[in-house]
């Protein structure tokens, strides 16, 4: 576009503007500025230059350094994650352990008590064994007394009636009995 | 110069601020390099200076630079898969550089690097040598194949070879006139509704109240141009994450 400077500058130049940009025009190298080639070589060699600086200090040095902070904001926050799923880990395995040993307690507890309740049973069982044996003994006892009483009462019975008979005889016949009669009849009397 | 106030080419000029001639070869340090080393230093200086104290918790310049680390390697990651992340320095140099360019070609008096069609060329077929070089590295002959979509009938094999390579072609081509065409009009409109405003109120005082619609327009043509600014960098980057996939992946 550098060779079109021959051409009169207002057609070139931005041709809404006319002729006032046209006296002014050859000032300016006469193109377009974008499309002037003559400033190619120096734009692209400061582009090159410009441009592989910052290339280099960027992956140098402010995209480590921005990518750190990120990795470094993930791993804390994974990190924390994981602590925290430890902690609730921990105190999982706690509730268990706390249940676990609730149930043992418990079952050694129903253990225990039972024992005491058969050990109980068993001592209640032999105080009431013995209780009724000493019953059972005085009972006896008891019996034979009452057998004694009832054998001894059962002979004042016969004396009493044949005393009574004898009283009775006395009163109503005057034909004396002996003592003997009166007793066998008596005898004869409690045995029927 | 009082034609500069209202012609909107001037911006765009090129001045030589340090002259530097090899033979025939002009390799002056211009404006246009000095506002190259204005954006790489402060792309530098704010991503740098935002994250230097590392904090856990980001503050607001260190939330910007971790904002368009990940937004940059989240368009990367979803256009080129995790392979695709060893392109990550090149796409996030040329996110950075393209965006800080755009952004402080806004201030007024300021050149825009990017309005200048060489520069946006060459960030271009940075992209696409990268495509083709890293390609051919990694899939030899077969890096080929991506001239030729698989499942295309044996007698539209040709037809569409042809298409695609023409495609291929001119994708250095768009990726650079997209960026280029964008950042040159937006300037140049707001230029010219500017002069607007100039030369209407020199009218007398009814130009001044007309004014006031040139003004509001410039009002509104910049908020649109940021938004471009940032539009064309989002983009470029976008695309070339798009290409950068297929030297990973030819086969389509």
């Amino acid at each position: 576009m550098a060779d079109t400077t021959q051409v009169p500058a207002g057609e070139t130049a931005t041709p809404q503007h006319g002729t006032e940009v046209g006296q002014n025009a050859p000032a300016h190298a006469g193109s377009f500025p974008p499309f002037d080639s003559s400033t190619f070589a120096s734009q692209l060699l400061w582009l090159a230059i410009a441009f592989g600086l910052l290339f280099i200090l960027m992956s140098r040095v402010a995209i480590p350094r921005i990518s750190g902070i990120i990795e470094a904001r993930k791993d804390k926050i994974a990190k924390d994650v994981a602590e925290a799923s430890r902690l609730k880990a921990e105190t999982d395995a706690a509730i268990l352990a706390y249940e676990e040993a609730l149930a043992a307690a418990r079952k050694k507890a129903a253990v225990i008590a039972a024992e005491a309740h058969k050990a109980l049973s068993a001592e209640i069982d032999a105080k009431r064994h013995a209780a009724e044996a000493v019953l059972a003994e005085k009972l006896v006892v008891a019996e034979a007394q009452i057998g004694e009483i009832k054998a001894r009462a059962l002979l004042e019975v016969d004396s009493i009636a044949r005393d009574t008979a004898e009283a009775v005889l006395g009163i109503l016949t005057p034909v004396p009995v002996s003592h003997d009669e009166i007793a066998d009849a008596v005898d004869a009397e409690t045995k029927r | 110069m009082e034609h500069d106030t209202v012609d909107p080419i001037h911006q765009f000029q090129i001045h030589e601020l340090i002259p530097l001639h090899f033979g025939s070869y002009n390799f002056s340090f211009t404006n246009s390099a000095l506002f190259m080393f204005i954006v790489v230093g402060l792309a530098l200086w704010f991503l740098t200076s935002s994250t230097a104290s590392r904090a856990m918790v980001p503050g607001r310049a260190q939330s910007v630079s971790e904002i368009a680390y990940e937004f940059v390697a989240g368009t990367l990651r979803d256009a080129a898969g995790h392979h695709g992340m060893q392109f990550f320095p090149l796409v996030f140099t040329l996110f950075t550089f393209v965006l800080t360019a755009n952004l402080l070609g806004m201030f007024p008096y300021f050149f825009t690097v990017t309005s200048h069609i060489i520069v946006t060329f060459a960030l271009a077929m940075l992209v696409i040598l990268t495509v083709v070089i890293v390609g051919i590295a990694n899939h030899g002959f077969k890096f080929f194949k991506l001239f030729v979509p698989a499942g295309v009938p044996i007698y539209l094999i040709p037809l569409v070879t042809a298409i695609e390579i023409i495609s291929f072609l001119s994708r250095p081509i768009s990726l650079s006139v997209r960026l280029f065409a964008n950042m040159l009009a937006g300037h140049i409109t707001l230029k010219v509704f500017a002069g607007f405003i100039f030369t209407m109120s020199a009218l007398g005082s009814l130009g001044i109240v007309g004014s006031i619609l040139p003004l509001l327009m410039a009002v509104a043509l910049t908020a649109l141009e940021f938004l471009v600014a940032f539009l064309q960098a989002y983009v470029f980057t976008v695309l070339t994450c798009m290409y950068l996939n297929d030297a990973l992946h030819p086969g389509h």
